[in-house]
């Protein structure tokens, strides 16, 4: 099957962008190199084309009850404008999706999904959709989607683009009218740092793309970068950290699961927490520059005991690290594994998830 | 456009070797550490093994990859260049002056066999 592309497309080509396949989509991995845009990101102000991700509506009466009812985290009584991460999960308790869902309104919410996934999510989202008064409408085709990411960014927006941020505080949205349309802002990212993200018609995001570039200040980014800059933050990516197979509490991602109310999978989730994990990911950094990559072996006591779930030489902070989904017995702080690379078995140590500091403002 | 030097003998995998009397000097290619982008580790072997032309030695590590490195020539390692344990993005700046491994070569005829900067211009398609 052909892959999709973004609205961005024909302006990554011209970029020189280096294009992989990612999640069905033609998408820029680099435009320049994938150190430099990831210190961009850190140091000033980077942009990435995310117009790949999904984007579906659910409006109505029982939308409330409905999102809840999918949704890990618990979105009653949410202010408008609020946004809430979690995760959509099989009865087995293994993730379908992890999603932003962003209450705009009363009786509508907008659910941002992984690109990987929507129409498995979206053939998820509309069955369980059918036992209450709601209506879910796919955007994905309508929304194109930037992410502006850096310290700099909330001057860069504000100047460049002439869209007020300032106010919206960590994980919130609003809607706005620009060039006569209405799009949306949040304060929401995918790097450890503050950052915008912003979603408009295909022509909004060209013009905001373009703008942002013109300004010389904004380095295009690409898929490569979002990657490590996620990672050292101690971000789950779907496919690695988060699938069908394991649950958002082996992720560590618990504080997102809230068992005091019902949704799917949460019989499982909560008998999952009684009974104790039996594997969980955790951090790795090895003592050797050699990089752990996914799907390579932990081992310990003479014995496979995990797998490589993402792992890189740290940009920020030049030690070879990973993320893995170890037995539990090896995953307490400092309980010495090693992880086989090729022919050789480098040594380390498990660590915390985030090997690199959040500079979020909130 | 890559830099391609003449007088060395290139693989199809993006290694280089420069024959020096009985010694080999190992590398890849400008093409190569380019495709690659920023390298962050090179797995060297240990002085005294041996390398079998065609079969793997090592890896070079880029941020997002490992790619393999495959010999292009058969011999004993008799020096790694240890430099790149400290600094592998020399890889990237001057692939040629910093070579990977100096091979003792068992069959200094199978060079032979390996492109000529001309044969690996074209290779590259350029």
């Amino acid at each position: 099957m052909e892959n999709k592309r973004t609205c961005l497309y024909d302006k990554h080509v011209a970029l020189g962008a280096l294009i992989s396949p990612f999640g069905g989509f033609d998408m820029p991995i680099q435009y320049s190199n994938i150190v430099d845009e990831h210190n961009a990101v850190r140091q000033a102000c980077g942009v990435f084309d995310v117009s790949h991700m999904g984007e579906v509506l659910v409006a109505g009466p029982e939308s409330e009850k409905f999102v809840n009812h999918i949704f890990t985290n618990d979105v009653t009584d949410a202010p408008d404008g609020k946004i809430y991460y979690g995760m959509m999960c099989h009865p087995t308790g293994g993730v379908v999706d992890d999603l932003l869902v962003y209450k705009m309104a009363p009786q509508r919410y907008f659910l941002v999904i992984n690109a990987s996934n929507i129409d498995k999510d979206v053939a998820w989202i509309t069955e369980h959709a059918k036992a209450f008064d709601v209506v879910v409408e796919h955007q994905s085709e309508k929304y194109g989607e930037v992410a502006v990411q850096g310290p700099k960014t909330e001057e860069i927006v504000e100047r460049v683009l002439g869209i007020p941020c300032k106010e919206l505080a960590f994980y919130t949205c609003k809607e706005l009218e620009y060039n006569g349309e209405t799009i949306i802002i949040s304060r929401t990212g995918y790097t450890g740092e503050d950052g915008f993200e912003l979603y408009g018609s295909h022509a909004f995001t060209n013009e905001v793309w373009d703008k942002l570039l013109a300004s010389g200040e904004v380095k295009p980014c690409g898929l490569g970068c979002r990657d490590t800059l996620r990672f050292e933050v101690g971000l789950p990516l779907y496919g690695d950290e988060l699938t069908d197979e394991i649950t958002p509490l082996e992720a560590g991602l618990g504080i997102f699961v809230k068992l005091d109310k019902d949704f799917i999978g949460k019989e499982a989730l909560a008998a999952q927490k009684a009974e104790g994990l039996k594997r969980k990911i955790v951090g790795i950094e090895l003592k050797d520059k050699a990089i752990p990559r996914h799907g390579y072996e932990v081992e310990a006591d003479g014995k496979v005991v995990g797998v490589v779930t993402t792992g890189y030489n740290s940009i920020s902070t030049g030690k070879s690290v990973c993320m893995a989904m170890v037995d539990i017995e090896y995953a307490k702080l400092d309980t010495e594994v090693a992880v086989r690379i090729r022919k050789k078995v480098f040594p380390g140590v498990v660590t915390k998830k985030r090997f690199y500091d959040k500079n979020y403002k909130k | 456009m890559s830099t391609i030097l003449e007088g060395l003998r290139y693989a199809e995998s993006h290694e280089y070797v420069k024959v020096e009397g009985e010694y080999g000097y190992v590398g890849i290619t400008d093409y190569a550490q380019h495709e690659l982008g920023n390298v962050v580790y090179v797995d060297m072997p240990d002085v005294d093994d041996e390398v079998t032309a065609g079969e793997d030695f090592g890896a070079v590590e880029s941020v997002k990859a490992a790619s393999d490195l495959i010999s292009p020539v058969s011999g004993v390692v008799v020096e790694v260049n240890e430099a790149l344990n400290d600094n592998p993005e020399l890889v990237n700046s001057d692939p040629y002056a910093n070579w990977i491994i100096k091979v003792k070569l068992s069959d200094p005829a199978e060079v032979e066999s390996l492109m000529d900067a001309e044969g690996y211009k074209a290779a590259i398609g350029e």
